[in-house]
């Protein structure tokens, strides 16, 4: 396949490592594929370090982070080689750059947290991609998930700004027919919240249903965003509803869509 | 019981949580419209909290400046260790006069000390003036937000609590006439009241000053009636100067209801010519969260309410689902510093979506604390031992990539061929009571990988 983006093959000397998150590799592992090829198609070749489970946000989020420790180090040690780990979950990169200030902050610890990025954000901040050519005639709803916009900043908040901009959205817009859907609160938390979706199950449940009736009222087709997590649980409700609404990462669009 | 149990009482009437939701929705808009009104939002944000920090860091001094000032503005000055103290010393102030008519303005410091039925106990008739404390008090009920304290209840609760105690027609629930029979109620009590107690919004070191903001002029109207003013204050509502108030009352409204400024935002610095005014400060727990490197920032709350309104749980969980004077996520992280075992589940009740901060006209790291305090609670043994071993299970196969990736497919085979009914049984999996479960592929990323790695 022809690579557009040959002008970026300088990237292909940059070592990557891809961080698949513990939930995504199990349950979603299109959303793993996608990455990588998508990578690859803006001329990243990113490698894929067999040891590695999880960031340890479970744990820590249960009020159990010195249980997290371990998980911590094996995440450092499996990546430490690398210039830039990168995963398609702002949650997890998030948990890696702010709670992983526990454990010794040795060289190696420092340079896995500054440089594990979200997958839009290098694409956009790292590899300087600001639009990918391709088409996705559909009305898409786009779910902004809290640690990758108030986190990690990735997205303009509604407690600051009137204006409903960020790295996703504007990446999305380059694709030719697509529509975004204008959500009445673009911007509320879905309820999944980790643990908290079985603590709090029916909070989490009813802050998941009043989504997805946003997205419902509102005309989306295909319901996407950057964490899989927020869509785990919001499409769990969608298809609990058998409603006519498609999940998918915005890493399988942007993959499935580039020209 | 827990929040959640709490929340799943709340929850069960969908209509209520909707209308519940959007009205405190509505409130969040107004105040987005107030802050992006004003292009200087954020920096005045950054000052409040920058002057409440110094604050904090100096409040021995500030206090000790604070109540010679007003010693010499003539007010009296009482200090309260704890709640007992504060409401032995409202309830002593009150007895020397021979009063038996007290009118209260709205505070959330008397709540926190339950100063009503300390009083009532004692033979003291105590009326909340303001409007919505004031039915809350007729129904028994406590505030379930700082700021709308009977937003948990429609114009048709409010018009049987009033046919009820007020004598108003039945099935009356037009909002202007049920006002109006509760303004000509609280008249009488306004005139009959003997002893004026409010809270205080802003201490002014520098003056000796207290100010009180209210939309109803109720704190003035029952100040300047009665022959005694008792305000009862918490230790952290100091601020250094009185040019250092405009910071505030610039952010106060905008973030709790979107004004502008409060109708009333009313100076009390002496007593009136044969008049008494007493100033109580209380500590009750604060200067144990003083001491709490981590918490610290929680004592510069102004009480505004806004990450109330902005937070999705407490908008679908309602107030009282919290169980503490101080609801929402500003009490999730106030209140295991009162009691840790009562209110361990409050740090729990947020996904951690950090809306609360954004909001915070104070910048209160509101949910970084949250997540802090579920760390001190697991510490001190007060999550769920369920919880505590399976995390430390779970962290014994997430740091073992061998055990991981078998467990993984085990699991997922699991799901695979365990008929549906067993896997969603609402028993013991709370994910499948409103949600499937992800369809389990039949390879895993990492299998994917291998696979493509050989091939090759």
């Amino acid at each position: 396949m022809t690579n557009v983006f040959d002008g970026f093959k300088s990237q292909k000397r940059m070592k990557v490592g891809l961080f698949i998150p513990c939930y995504v590799d199990q349950f979603y592992p299109q959303v793993g594929i996608a990455t990588l090829q998508l990578l690859e198609k803006l001329g990243v070749k990113a490698h894929f370090p067999k040891q590695q489970t999880c960031c340890g946000q479970p744990m820590a989020n249960s009020g159990c982070e010195r249980d997290a420790i371990p998980v911590y180090h094996n995440f450092v040690d499996t990546f430490q080689d690398y210039d830039y780990v990168v995963g398609p979950a702002g949650s997890c990169v998030y948990h890696v750059r702010k709670h992983f200030n526990i454990i010794d902050q040795t060289p190696q610890v420092e340079h896995v947290r500054t440089n594990t990025r979200e997958l839009f954000d290098f694409i956009i901040n790292v590899l300087g991609i600001s639009e990918i050519p391709g088409s996705f005639p559909h009305k898409v709803g786009l779910h902004l998930s809290c640690h990758g916009q108030r986190g990690l900043h990735q997205a303009n908040e509604s407690e600051m700004t009137p204006v409903r901009d960020g790295q996703l959205k504007r990446l999305l817009t380059s694709m030719k027919g697509l529509e975004f859907t204008e959500l009445d609160r673009n911007d509320e938390c879905c309820g999944f919240g980790g643990t908290f979706c079985v603590s709090e199950a029916g909070i989490s449940a009813r802050m998941g249903q009043d989504r997805v009736k946003d997205h419902v009222r509102n005309g989306t087709q295909v319901l996407t965003g950057g964490d899989m997590s927020c869509l785990m649980h919001l499409e769990g409700i969608i298809r609990r509803g058998k409603l006519p609404i498609k999940v998918m990462h915005a890493a399988e669009i942007l993959n499935g869509a580039i020209l | 019981m827990s929040h959640s149990q709490r929340s799943d009482i709340f929850l069960l009437d969908a209509e209520r949580t909707t209308w519940h939701d959007e009205t405190l929705w509505f409130v969040r808009q107004k105040r987005d419209k107030a802050v992006y009104a004003l292009p200087e939002f954020q920096d005045l944000r950054e000052l409040a909290s920058q002057i409440k920090n110094h604050t904090l860091s100096k409040l021995d001094f500030y206090l000790t400046q604070f109540e010679e000032a007003a010693k010499r503005n003539g007010v009296q000055v009482h200090w309260a260790a704890d709640a007992a103290e504060h409401n032995t010393i409202v309830l002593g102030l009150i007895k020397k006069h021979g009063a038996t008519r007290v009118v209260k303005s709205k505070s959330m410091l008397t709540e926190e000390c339950h100063l009503n039925p300390h009083l009532i106990k004692h033979g003291v008739e105590v009326i909340d003036t303001d409007l919505g404390e004031r039915i809350i008090q007729m129904r028994e009920e406590a505030p379930s937000h700082v700021v709308l304290p009977a937003i948990h209840l429609k114009k048709e609760d409010v018009g049987d609590t009033f046919h009820i105690h007020l004598g108003t027609a039945k099935g009356n629930n037009d909002p202007q006439q049920l006002t109006e029979a509760a303004r000509q109620h609280l008249r009488e009590k306004f005139l009959a009241g003997e002893v004026a107690i409010s809270g205080v919004n802003f201490a002014i070191a520098e003056t000796g000053s207290v100010v009180v903001c209210t939309n109803e002029g109720n704190a003035d109207l029952g100040v300047n009636l009665a022959k005694v003013h008792i305000a009862c204050m918490g230790m952290e509502k100091l601020i250094p100067r009185l040019s250092d108030l405009s910071v505030f009352t610039r952010v106060l409204t905008r973030s709790a209801t979107g004004q502008p400024v409060t109708t009333y935002t009313s100076h009390f610095t002496k007593p009136a010519p044969g008049k008494e005014m007493h100033i109580v400060i209380v500590d009750n727990g604060r200067t144990k969260q003083l001491g709490r490197p981590d918490f610290r920032a929680s004592l510069k709350c102004i009480r505004c309410g806004a990450c109330m309104n902005t937070c999705p749980v407490y908008r679908r969980s309602g107030g009282h689902s919290y169980d503490f004077t101080i609801p929402g996520p500003i009490g999730a992280i106030l209140s295991p510093n009162i009691d840790m075992r009562k209110h361990a589940s409050l740090p729990f009740a947020s996904t951690l979506c950090g809306s609360c901060t954004d909001v915070c006209p104070v910048k209160i790291d509101i949910h970084t604390q949250l997540y802090k305090w579920r760390q001190v609670l697991a510490e001190e043994g007060e999550i769920p031992a369920s919880k505590k071993w399976s995390m430390r299970l779970l962290s014994s196969v997430l740091s073992r990539p061998g055990v991981y990736g078998l467990g993984g497919k085990v699991a997922r085979q699991g799901l695979r061929f365990l008929p549906h009914g067993l896997t969603h049984a609402k028993g013991y999996n709370p994910w499948a009571i409103a949600r499937e479960l992800p369809e389990p592929p039949k390879q895993s990323f990492r299998e994917w990988y291998n696979q493509q790695q050989k091939n090759s």
